[in-house]
């Protein structure tokens, strides 16, 4: 089980409280992650990757285990911790003033 | 008696402002959306319960809302704006060419008489429809393609198509306007566009006279008589006669013609309504009154309104959608600033009240009629 924490604006867009649990099939990785957080919460769908280029937001960042993997392939692996669910995935609004 | 219903986009989030026919007691909801900027809402005139609210952010792109119950429940629908075919470029502030690149929706317009088929102008200027209701939305892309589209440049926020006019009485005709191209007109319901701005002289393009390139800010028109047309331009008050073939300046005596909002009275076809602004480097108020002016005249003779709106210290500026009129009698105004004031005149502009004074900085402004 996948536990991923949104930003407050997510949270709100999608209607959950808290973290948001998810099974991820086959390898854990920033797409796989995301494709299914967007295939459960289809609201969301744009919010974080654009929906033609699929690449991340500009605003948007990605921590995960206290590290900034905003710039890491979404095809690398997360930290053994996420995939485990010992520690979340999260996703940020970065610090932009506003 | 009828009632009205006010929707208010706001920097910050949603507002819908509701009163009855004598538009004296208002009652407010919201934010709904807080945080978010609804750059604009609109209800369907099939179905004034379906409303339509563009939703963004910097952060999260965007998203559309719609409301089935009158803007007491929202459900996110389809925000998927995808370009159709091959992008092409448009100009940009230096002189450069770039891809035109999605950024928001800065306006929808439902059908005249299908809730579930809306319009949406876009920033980089294109028009979208969706007829499911918003859960999907498709390019129409001879709008884009337009062989002019190459010299289509950015105003100060972006180039927005802002303005979509559903012709009442002629099947098929749209105009729409974007800023900086100017206004195109459809007779074929969006397939084949062709650039309306001969009249228009704008100093700021190398060619004051070109046939796009004018910073349209808004059209409006009125159900009786869609082949009149009035324009704010950047500087300069328009008038078509022609349904957008030729303009012609009716700035007359105003103070200044530069501005953002236009409308109709919704009884009077040739009662017009603007809200001069100082000028486009300064974007406020004029001596620090908030003068929103009518011409019964369809342009050429303005006298200022200002009965209840302030006379003194005041520079908010009113955006391009942040007004609307309602069609109960006499015919309602309604002005939003940048301020998070919303003005209402229940008397055709003679007297004015705010109804709320401290929202945030207001984008748009629509008055729904409720039965």
């Amino acid at each position: 089980m996948i536990r991923v924490v949104l930003p407050a604006h997510l949270r709100t867009l999608a209607r959950v409280e808290g973290e948001v649990k998810l099974d991820v099939a086959g390898q854990v990785t920033q797409r796989s992650v995301l494709d299914a957080l967007e295939a459960s919460y289809p609201m969301l769908r744009g919010t974080i990757r654009d929906q033609v280029t699929r690449q991340r937001r500009a605003f948007v960042r990605f921590f995960a285990c206290e590290q900034d993997i905003s710039q890491e392939s979404p095809d690398e692996p997360l930290p053994e911790a996420v995939a485990s669910g010992a520690e979340p995935f999260l996703v940020i609004g970065a610090m932009a003033g506003g | 008696m009828s009632r009205v219903r006010v929707l208010v986009g706001t920097r910050k989030g949603a507002f819908v402002l509701t009163a009855d026919g004598k538009r004296e007691r208002w009652d407010v909801s919201g934010p709904h959306f807080g945080g978010w900027e609804i750059y604009h809402l609109k209800g369907s005139p099939a179905d004034p319960n379906r409303i339509y609210a563009s939703q963004s952010s910097s952060w999260f792109g965007q998203v559309i809302q719609r409301s089935s119950d009158g803007g007491k429940t929202w459900e996110a629908v389809g925000n998927k704006f995808a370009y159709e075919g091959a992008v092409g470029n448009h100009l940009w502030y230096d002189g450069t060419q770039r891809l035109f690149e999605f950024a928001r929706v800065w306006h929808l317009e439902p059908s005249l008489t299908d809730p579930d088929t809306v319009y949406a102008g876009i920033q980089d200027a294109a028009l979208f429809r969706t007829t499911d209701g918003g859960q999907t939305w498709r390019e129409l892309p001879g709008l884009r393609n337009h062989p002019s589209a190459p010299a289509w440049q950015p105003g100060a926020g972006g180039m927005c198509l802002h303005t979509i006019l559903l012709d009442p009485s002629t099947a098929g005709r749209i105009f729409i306007a974007i800023s900086a191209a100017g206004v195109f007109r459809s007779d074929d319901a969006g397939e084949t566009w062709r650039p309306m701005n001969r009249g228009l002289r704008s100093e700021q393009i190398p060619d004051p006279t070109a046939e796009v390139g004018h910073c349209v800010h808004r059209i409006a028109m009125h159900r009786s008589r869609p082949n009149v047309l009035f324009m704010q331009k950047h500087w300069d008050v328009m008038r078509s006669d022609d349904a957008g073939e030729s303009w012609k300046d009716v700035g007359g005596n105003l103070p200044t013609d530069f501005g953002f909002p236009i409308d109709v009275h919704a009884h009077e076809p040739n009662t017009v309504y603007v809200v001069p602004i100082k000028s486009d480097s300064e974007h406020y108020l004029p001596d620090g009154k908030l003068r929103v002016y009518r011409s019964r005249s369809g342009g050429h003779e303005w006298e200022p309104l200002t009965k209840g709106l302030p006379q003194s210290h005041c520079y908010v500026n009113v955006l391009r959608d942040a007004m609307a009129v309602d069609t109960l009698e006499p015919c309602g105004v309604y002005v939003g600033t940048t301020g998070g004031q919303v003005y209402a005149s229940a008397d055709a502009g003679d007297s004015w009240t705010p109804i709320v004074r401290d929202l945030p900085s207001v984008v748009s402004v629509e008055a729904q009629m409720l039965p």
